[in-house]
């Protein structure tokens, strides 16, 4: 690793990481602030859901939770935090080395006395930081927003750390996704679009797999591999679904780091 | 030792042509220069050779050692100005060329301070703000701030004032001095002619010629310009004439041969006026483009 590389790597998406860590932050004690509410018209919520067509309350993970328990409600926030994660993680994927050969700045990086594998080891832990300071804000937002809005209802933690334990894995595979599509395809222009598609994308997949019938979609999106009703229910993860999401982020990485050292640098124009 | 020593190095994108075949050497301490027309593989070399871009096959050593499998070791005594400058937009200008200076184990704070003094820098601008020629200086500073054994130019004047033109070759000479080994490709043949020692003239990926720019100059043409009366092209109708041209009672041509044979020509001829000069590298160049 190179530690120049890395510290300029950091301080360039500081800015980034402060900002969605904090969007984060608010989305997850303002929606649990209203946790209350829920657990206290417990019965008429869960008939107000119930009018509710079958695709959409499974779309949104809600046929299998109790919105009036704190983890059910606690899963069904995960779900829009694991959207922001994934976006996150995406962009800083898509844009690890694709910035710099969109920017031109590619050059003037790689013509100093590092080797590629140093650069690329650098900025993957420069952005895995920047993750992992986004990781802690969630960990901490989450146990302030439950110690706060629950109200003495009482909760297993493990289904809660495990729900936590899994954003590092999740971060993990949409980075490196990112990071192997952005080499895959000739030149990224914006990263913006590549990111929202595959985060989105792969949340679609998922929320709507069960409408597709016997399609089995969701072995390629984590939000199945993670899914938060599913870690709830069982107070474990889906283990053969997890593994698969972590080989396919070992995957990636491997294929990145033999395409990064073999590329030829685009030229100006 | 040869500092540069380049084999066969041949470089296809896909099915697009980069460069094919090249050879040659540059010698420690001398200002090589590489000319050629836009896209006939000047920066396709350079790329090479800072392994930014791998070849297709053929080989290229830098201080000895082959670029490909010894790049950053190669690259910490090479300083490298690209024709186009990008840095960190948002970044201050100072910021740039410390992290710039971070890569290099010496402590180049001296030198950096020297150069951006020289190339009136002003430090506490952020490179967006830069105006092209600005950040054209940056780059030389940011090139030359580790005082590199091994200098690659690729177009570098584009962008600069005459006067920090001058200032720049000053510079290069100086470096050069030194002990510098300079690499130096452009398409403005006069400043090409002003600095090297040597050049390769370079076309649609191939080496066409490297030689001196003396012997380029001395004993490949001369330049023939005559004015006489009665003058027809016919008169020089000999082996060794090219580009014969005539205006009015005006005969000019490029002579490649025994000069005598075409002072024997003129002997019939009551001449006005005779002028025999060696070809700018300019004139030389465009022979080799047609």
């Amino acid at each position: 690793m190179n530690a120049n590389i890395f510290r300029h790597e950091f301080r360039i998406r500081l800015r980034s990481v402060l900002i969605w860590s904090g969007a984060i932050a608010f989305l997850v004690v303002f929606y649990f602030a209203m946790f209350p509410v829920f657990a206290d018209q417990a019965a008429l919520m869960n008939q107000m859901m119930a009018r509710f067509p079958q695709a959409m309350r499974e779309a949104f993970g809600l046929g299998r939770v109790d919105l009036a328990t704190v983890l059910g409600f606690y899963s069904f926030i995960f779900l829009f935090v694991q959207l922001c994660l994934a976006i996150q993680a995406g962009n800083y994927g898509f844009g690890l080395v694709s910035v710099e050969e969109s920017e031109l700045t590619a050059d003037f990086l790689l013509s100093k006395p590092v080797s590629r594998t140093q650069v690329l080891i650098s900025k993957l832990l420069a952005a895995l930081t920047g993750l992992t300071i986004t990781n802690l804000v969630v960990w901490v937002s989450s146990f302030v927003a439950v110690s706060l809005f629950r109200e003495q209802r009482q909760y297993e933690p493990r289904p809660l750390l495990l729900l936590l334990l899994s954003i590092v894995i999740f971060q993990l595979f949409f980075l490196s996704v990112g990071l192997v599509v952005s080499l895959l395809v000739k030149r990224v222009r914006s990263v913006t679009p590549y990111s929202l598609g595959l985060g989105f994308g792969s949340y679609v997949l998922s929320a709507f797999s069960g409408l597709l019938g016997d399609v089995k979609l969701e072995y390629i999106t984590p939000f199945k591999h993670l899914d938060p009703a599913y870690v709830v229910q069982h107070g474990a993860y889906d283990t053969p679904l997890v593994l698969l999401n972590v080989a396919i982020t070992l995957v990636s990485l491997v294929v990145s780091y033999w395409l990064y050292i073999r590329r030829d640098i685009p030229a100006v124009s | 030792m040869s500092i540069i020593e380049v084999t066969n190095l041949t470089k296809y994108y896909g099915k697009a042509r980069g460069i094919v075949d090249v050879s040659f050497t540059v010698e420690e301490g001398e200002i090589f220069g590489f000319i050629g027309p836009n896209g006939a593989g000047k920066s396709t070399t350079i790329r090479l050779l800072l392994s930014l871009i791998y070849p297709t096959s053929g080989s290229a050593k830098v201080f000895g050692q082959d670029v490909v499998t010894h790049g950053p070791e190669i690259r910490r005594d090479i300083g490298y100005l690209p024709s186009e400058v990008y840095y960190y937009e948002g970044m201050k200008v100072i910021d740039l060329l410390k992290y710039s200076a971070s890569f290099y184990d010496r402590d180049c704070t001296q030198r950096l301070h020297e150069l951006s003094e020289l190339m009136e820098l002003e430090m506490n601008r952020r490179i967006s703000d830069l105006s092209y020629g600005n950040k054209k200086k940056v780059g030389i500073v940011q090139g030359l701030l580790h005082s590199p054994k091994l200098l690659f130019l690729d177009e570098p004047t584009a962008g600069l004032d005459p006067l920090m033109q001058r200032k720049f070759f000053n510079l290069i000479r100086e470096e050069n001095k030194r002990g510098v080994t300079v690499f130096f490709s452009s398409h403005i043949l006069g400043e090409v002619q002003r600095l090297c020692t040597r050049v390769g003239i370079i076309r649609e990926g191939r080496i066409v010629e490297i030689s001196n720019i003396r012997t380029l100059q001395q004993n490949n043409y001369k330049k023939v310009r005559v004015t006489a009366d009665g003058l027809t092209p016919a008169a020089f109708d000999l082996p060794g004439v090219t580009n014969l041209q005539m205006d009015n009672s005006t005969v000019h041509f490029f002579f490649k041969g025994d000069i005598n044979a075409v002072l024997q020509r003129m002997h019939g001829f009551q001449v006005t006026d005779v002028t025999i000069e060696e070809p700018t590298l300019e004139e030389i160049f465009m022979h080799y483009y047609e």
